[in-house]
């Protein structure tokens, strides 16, 4: 698959899960609704929240998701090699520079967030600024660019809104649903066949939406990793910041799993054994991996 | 009648369509060319700076100095990339000699003036390479589509021809990385 497809890809995809997200969700919310004996408000509740969260996680994803994950503006004087590696491969590439964030946190990562490569983001933790070398940040700067490259970062970006979106109103939901019990022959008329489906959809939901992340985050590292050494014509760059990464298992600290696929190695850190169990609930492709793949080149 | 029209209309499209494909081609190898030549003057114009401060502490190595001068001024004046490409070598080279040099006086590696201009250093002789490698990889496009059938015919009919690339001497260009950590 070339760059090219992965872009349209990309795009395609973005539309369709913005699409099924307002479908999914404007359909949860008539359910509720049938529960609550107005199906039609609750569906046009829903239809607005669900749009509204589309859109603005198009526009505002990149913002979002750096509020959630607490990053400040990095200026060139404090992290020069930050800085100046992600202006030289930005060059190498033809790139517009894209701002740059810290993470002020020990656990080495990154992240690229954005639209499209005139409205990205990279962002680094201070402790991935810290434990690297030049060679190696460019290694991980190029993978991050690659993101901003193939449009990953509108992909991902605006799934860590939407399923950030999913995961607060289903919390809402079910507060709610403890709060709101009722006198006892007021709930008796209501139908429990709707309180079923809808305490399936709400179980469901959750699943679906890590079913979601999963499919678009793993092949997109591999391909990213690729690009990455075809920019720095340096495998073994992006090969040692990898085994550093994969060497450091403490987690970030300010992390949620609405944005966890973002990242180049898994926040939640851990050891992680290669079994296929961990493997298909991982977001992340294990890095032993990626480095085998990196090494073949 | 109508099959021929609509034949030659698709044609010409398509000559259109090649021929601006080539223009835009040629304008992005020409603005990456004069991205090389932006990096390259930067790094010129941090060299004077450099032999100063080495000077400070190290005055008698004229010999280092004199040769550094002159690729400097070898590089200000070449006109083609491959005379351009030429003189970044031996500037390169030049330039690790100095720092070979300054390894010699612990002073002067201690001073934050000298570090803070070699980092910069460092990063411009970073940035040309990848200036290099943007101007190469549009050569690379812009020629596969002057030699590969049937687009060669255009090329040929409107006398747009290869570029060459801008070439590093593979030596050079991995020992120049100046470490000191």
């Amino acid at each position: 698959m070339t760059v090219y497809n992965q872009i349209s890809e990309n795009k395609v995809k973005t539309f369709l899960i913005m699409f099924f997200f307002i479908l999914i969700f404007s359909s949860f919310f008539y359910l509720l609704g049938k529960y609550f004996d107005s199906p039609w408000g609750y569906f046009f509740l829903g239809l607005f929240i669900s749009s509204a969260s589309s859109i603005g996680s198009y526009f505002y994803g990149d913002k979002l998701v750096l509020l959630t994950t607490g990053a400040k503006p990095a200026n060139k004087k404090q992290f020069f090699d930050f800085y100046t590696v992600t202006e030289n491969l930005c060059l190498a590439d033809g790139l517009p520079m894209p701002k740059l964030y810290v993470i002020n946190d020990p656990s080495p990562n990154a992240f690229a967030t954005g639209r499209d490569p005139k409205h990205a983001v990279v962002c680094a933790t201070t402790g991935l600024l810290q434990i690297m070398n030049r060679t190696e940040l460019e290694g991980v700067i190029a993978h991050e660019i690659s993101h901003v490259k193939n449009y990953d970062i509108l992909l991902a970006s605006i799934v860590a809104v939407l399923v950030g979106t999913l995961a607060l109103i289903s919390d809402l939901v079910i507060r709610n649903m403890f709060w709101h019990r009722g006198s006892n022959d007021e709930r008796s008329n209501r139908n429990p066949i709707f309180l079923v489906l809808f305490i399936v959809a709400l179980i469901l939901t959750p699943i679906v939406a890590t079913i979601i992340q999963l499919a678009i985050s793993r092949k997109r590292e591999y391909l990213a990793d690729a690009s990455a050494v075809l920019l720095t014509r340096y495998p073994e760059g992006l090969v040692h910041a990898l085994e550093k990464l994969n060497n450091d298992s403490q987690p970030l600290r300010r992390v949620s799993s609405s944005t966890a696929h973002l990242f180049i190695d898994n926040p939640f850190g851990g050891k992680r054994q290669s079994s296929w169990l961990n493997n298909l609930f991982s977001t992340h492709p294990p890095i032993e991996e990626r480095i085998k793949i990196l090494k073949s080149m | 009648m109508y099959i021929s029209l609509a034949l030659f209309g698709v044609l010409a499209i398509y000559l259109v369509a090649q021929y601006n494909g080539f223009v835009v081609l040629k304008t992005r190898i020409q603005e990456a060319l004069s991205g090389i030549d932006v990096q390259l003057k930067r790094r010129a114009d941090l060299i004077p700076n450099v032999v100063e401060t080495v000077k400070g502490y190290a005055k008698h190595e004229k010999s280092v100095f004199a040769e550094v001068t002159k690729a400097r001024s070898s590089l200000m004046k070449a006109e083609t990339p491959q005379e351009k490409a030429q003189a970044d070598n031996m500037l390169s080279g030049a330039l690790k000699s100095l720092f070979a040099v300054a390894e010699a006086y612990p002073d002067l590696k201690a001073n934050t003036n000298f570090q803070d201009l070699q980092r910069q250093l460092e990063d411009t002789e970073d940035k040309v390479a990848y200036s290099r490698q943007f101007y190469n990889s549009n050569v690379l496009d812009f020629n596969t589509r002057v030699q590969m059938f049937p687009s060669n015919l255009i090329a040929k009919a409107f006398a747009f021809k290869a570029f060459e690339f801008f070439e590093a001497e593979e030596e050079a260009k991995k020992s120049v990385k100046v470490k000191f950590d």
